[in-house]
């Protein structure tokens, strides 16, 4: 009977909450611990903060955070624990920490901070971190007891053995383990030197560099024997991310290519509006995510087809216009379509803006792909590396496979004897330079996820792009994959002890070399169609 | 004599007229006329239409190796920017002690950077005629290697371009980096005087201009005699049938790699002239889209004429001056048309359509317009 009594008084209390909040908080067991805390006398302080960490409380990082920021203050006329959310002026904004509810302002004269030490400032980040291992998302527990990494002290050890019994996940346990080695390892335990040796974080490191440095000679050798181990690995980290980066770097070049590939490879048209094509794909981009606000994952796919179709459409109108009355005149070509790309360049310039637009990453292209601790790939280059094979494939199957591909072939070869075998060589001509138009297209979608989107996209990459399929052998589009992939990661190589643009300067004086020793490239064609 | 023969010709000699007769009233109207004159050419015009002249003698340049030897170079405003940074450097010495820092040895921005001493590169650009050596060597000596390299391994036609196009994006970003060693992105600038004139006063502007009307003339009857020679004969050849060339037993690399040379010198003295007028040399001389704008206007001249390529150059200019004052914007839609215009259109430039008209006179010049074009 007594308990439905009180229960029903409880009921009440609850229901009337909004307008008697003090019956509420009567009955909040948070309130007496955060008073417990304000009245604690300096040796009892470290007591009241374990207990709230230990009373489980949802709340309590968010108590101990203030806390530590000396936001938590005492209303000095009812002795009510409050968070001050702002404290400039000379009227604070405090908030209800039970119910996180504004307050309102308060004089400052009204209000008592609660005091923290140092001693207690310098454990509460541990503490902290100590809260969050307790977070159910796996992510969050692994990302605190990263943080906990090299903070740990004697007062965390227990409490995190305690937690490190209780883990499930490996990546989880491994961290923890690593957070106590770092610890053990300034004790100057062995076997913790072995744990750290795995390990790839800098803070690892910077114990073990420690260790090597102390008196004790036994800690001192195999501390250095495990930095050794550490260094061959970052070595190694550090090697795959240059690969990355370079590769990267070369798929980029390779879509860029790709499609001069074709029309200035294949057709033997020297495009130099090609970089504008490339700058058309990366404006249909944005243009779609000027369409679909608010989903520019969604764009972004779309864009795929459109940035195709705009390039190539754009791609026929100037075959048709310009290119097809200066045909075996190259150099008159060149001049020709370098003047289109002038046109074009102005038209955007004219139309959109002369300042750069900005494409949006959706979520799932942005961050990183973490492998360890040295090493983690940015995905939106890994896309962008992916698109660039899947694009290359497409077009080796084209080329290959497709009676287009045998009829480009054919007309390349040998023109006359094509149309005497009635392959249509001007309607071939019109659909190559469009797949290759369509193909810078792409570039430019792909393109207005790593660089910026602007009038002057297209003018950046035509240079590379003739150097790359020169490079790589006119008329081969395999040349020309592994010539971008090659460049690009020779300039990544250089680059560290060259610096960025000198690296550059390097790759074009070795191309510009090179080409004079091999004038058809990497890959010359062979037999009588090389000729032509 | 090879140089002299130029001379005797009638369109050699109607050229050089009509240049010095513009030369003598340019320089009456500037000096004689008084200053409220409608008809008084003021220094301004004087320093602009000297710069029109400069690129009148790149433009003679490009087509010597474009009409006569069949070399399109993308990369000719390379040569014009070094023989640019040779004077631009001899002029940063002459500035002395004048500079804002007032060190009487390092150029401004070499005190700016904090470099204790001269790079080696930048001794001796202090005497004049060892910098004016230089506007020939500099260009001279990259035109010589670059050519030797890419004519011993018949380089030719697109790849050619595309090539000398990459050199000098490359020299551009080069230029660009401060620790080069000539100012970087702000290249050479804030010129005090020349030869002991003062670059600032009306008469060293008309000097300056007449100096670059002479150099024309003397550039014109250089490539003159080139193509009149046997040499050009040759030269011509190459253009239009290498490989029969070479059959016939034509060292044709040699030809190729002496043109060319003398045309990169010929750009380098341009440049040269070019960077007192202006009052600033910087890497965007280099850049690609510079040294591509100069083979429009020869084009739009007529190849293989050379009097084409200075009509060419002047006319563009003179359009890009009126252009940009008018309406910025529509500036690269003309020059954009222009390039498409001129190549499917007007194949043989205003040369071509002036040669239409008085082709029955035009028998005695056998080497313009009359070949199949490359």
């Amino acid at each position: 009977m007594s308990i439905f009594r009180s229960l029903t008084l409880l009921l009440i209390a609850l229901i009337c909450a909004g307008s008697l909040p003090a019956t509420a908080q009567e009955s909040d067991p948070g309130r007496d611990l955060l008073i417990n805390l304000a009245e604690a006398p300096a040796n009892k302080v470290e007591e009241a903060v374990n207990a709230i960490v230990s009373s489980g409380d949802e709340r309590a990082r968010g108590w101990l955070e203030a806390y530590g920021n000396n936001r938590l203050s005492r209303v000095k006329d009812t002795g009510q624990v409050v968070l001050v959310l702002s404290n400039r002026g000379r009227d604070w904004e405090i908030a209800n920490p039970l119910t996180a509810e504004n307050m309102g302002e308060m004089s400052r004269r009204k209000l008592d901070r609660v005091a923290i030490n140092n001693r207690i400032r310098g454990q509460l980040e541990g503490i902290l971190a100590m809260l969050d291992l307790n977070a159910k998302d796996p992510d969050l527990r692994e990302a605190s007891a990263q943080d906990m990494m090299g903070k740990v002290d004697a007062s965390l050890v227990q409490p995190l053995e305690a937690r490190l019994e209780q883990e499930e996940n490996a990546a989880v346990r491994n961290r923890i383990e690593e957070a106590l080695a770092i610890y053990r390892v300034g004790e100057g335990n062995l076997e913790a030197v072995d744990v750290l040796a795995g390990s790839l974080h800098p803070r690892a490191r910077a114990a073990l560099n420690e260790a090597a440095r102390s008196d004790d000679p036994a800690l001192a050798a195999s501390a250095a024997k495990a930095l050794d181990s550490i260094e061959q690995k970052l070595t190694l980290n550090r090697a795959a991310e240059t690969l990355y980066f370079g590769l990267s770097l070369g798929s980029v070049l390779v879509l860029a290519a790709i499609g001069l590939a074709i029309t200035f490879g294949v057709m033997g048209v020297i495009n130099m509006a090609h970089g504008e094509l490339i700058m058309l794909g990366a404006y249909t981009t944005w243009g779609m995510q000027q369409l679909f606000p608010g989903q520019p994952g969604l764009a972004l796919i779309l864009s795929i087809p459109a940035g195709f179709l705009v390039a190539a459409t754009a791609g026929i109108i100037i075959e048709r216009s310009v290119i097809q009355y200066l045909k075996g005149r190259p150099l008159e070509t060149l001049l020709a379509t370098f003047g289109i790309s002038l046109i074009l360049q102005q038209l955007v310039r004219t139309v959109i803006s002369p300042q750069n637009r900005t494409v949006i990453t959706p979520e799932w292209m942005s961050g990183s792909l973490v492998i360890n601790d040295a090493l983690s790939l940015t995905l939106n280059r890994l896309y962008v590396l992916a698109f660039a094979l899947i694009v290359f494939a497409g077009l080796m199957l084209i080329m290959r496979k497709t009676r287009l591909g045998l009829e480009v072939r054919a007309v390349t070869q040998n023109r006359a004897m094509a149309r005497s075998m009635g392959i249509r060589a001007t309607r071939v001509d019109i659909m190559t330079f469009a797949l290759g138009s369509g193909v810078a297209g792409l570039a430019g979608v792909a393109l207005s996820q790593l660089t910026n989107v602007g009038p002057n996209l297209g003018q950046n990459y035509i240079i590379d792009s003739f150097m790359v399929v020169v490079f790589g052998g006119v008329g081969n589009l395999w040349g020309t994959l592994i010539a971008g992939l090659s460049l690009g990661t020779i300039n990544q190589l250089l680059e560290p002890w060259a610096g960025a643009v000198l690296a550059k300067i390097i790759v074009l004086v070795f191309i510009i070399l090179f080409i004079q020793k091999r004038p058809k490239g990497l890959f010359p064609q062979k037999g009588r169609a090389a000729e032509g | 004599m090879w140089l002299t023969r130029p001379l005797q010709e009638r369109s050699t000699q109607i050229f050089l007229g009509v240049l010095f007769s513009a030369l003598v009233v340019v320089t009456f109207l500037h000096v004689v006329m008084p200053q409220d004159s409608a008809l008084h050419v003021s220094a301004y015009t004087v320093t602009l239409l000297g710069k029109y002249l400069c690129y009148a003698l790149l433009a003679v340049a490009v087509d010597l190796v474009w009409g006569y030897l069949g070399i399109l170079s993308l990369g000719h405003g390379a040569f014009f920017a070094l023989g640019g940074y040779a004077m631009g450097m001899y002029l940063m010495r002459q500035i002395g002690d004048r500079g804002v820092y007032g060190d009487p040895v390092l150029p401004d921005f070499m005190v700016f950077l904090n470099w204790d001493s001269l790079p080696w590169f930048w001794h001796g650009f202090d005497m004049a005629w060892f910098a004016f050596l230089m506007v020939l060597l500099a260009p001279g000596l990259l035109a010589l290697v670059f050519g030797f390299l890419a004519f011993r391994s018949r380089v030719t036609g697109v790849y050619l371009s595309i090539i000398t196009q990459a050199l000098t994006f490359a020299l551009m970003l080069a230029f660009f980096r401060n620790e080069m060693g000539f100012g970087g992105n702000n290249g050479l600038t804030d010129f005090k005087d020349i030869l002991g004139f003062n670059l600032r006063t009306d008469a060293t502007r008309l000097g300056l201009f007449i100096a670059t009307g002479i150099a024309l003339a003397i550039g014109y009857v250089i490539c003159r005699g080139i193509v009149t020679s046997k040499l050009g004969r040759v030269s011509v050849a190459c253009r239009d049938a290498e490989a029969r060339t070479r059959f016939l037993g034509y060292r044709v690399e040699r030809v190729q790699l002496f043109v060319f040379v003398v045309s990169a010198m010929l750009a380098g003295v341009a440049g040269a002239l070019y960077v007192p007028q202006v009052g600033i040399i910087n890497p965007s001389e280099f850049s690609p889209l510079f040294s591509i704008e100069v083979v429009v206007w020869v084009a739009l001249g007529g190849r293989a004429t050379l009097y084409g390529a200075v009509i060419g150059a002047i006319l563009v200019n003179y359009a890009k001056t009126v252009f940009t004052g008018i309406m910025p914007d529509a500036w690269l839609f003309a020059l954009g048309g222009l390039f498409v215009l001129v190549t499917v259109f007007l194949p043989k430039g205003i040369a071509g359509l002036l040669q239409k008209r008085s082709k029955a006179r035009a028998d005695d010049d056998t080497t313009t317009g009359q070949e199949a074009t490359v």
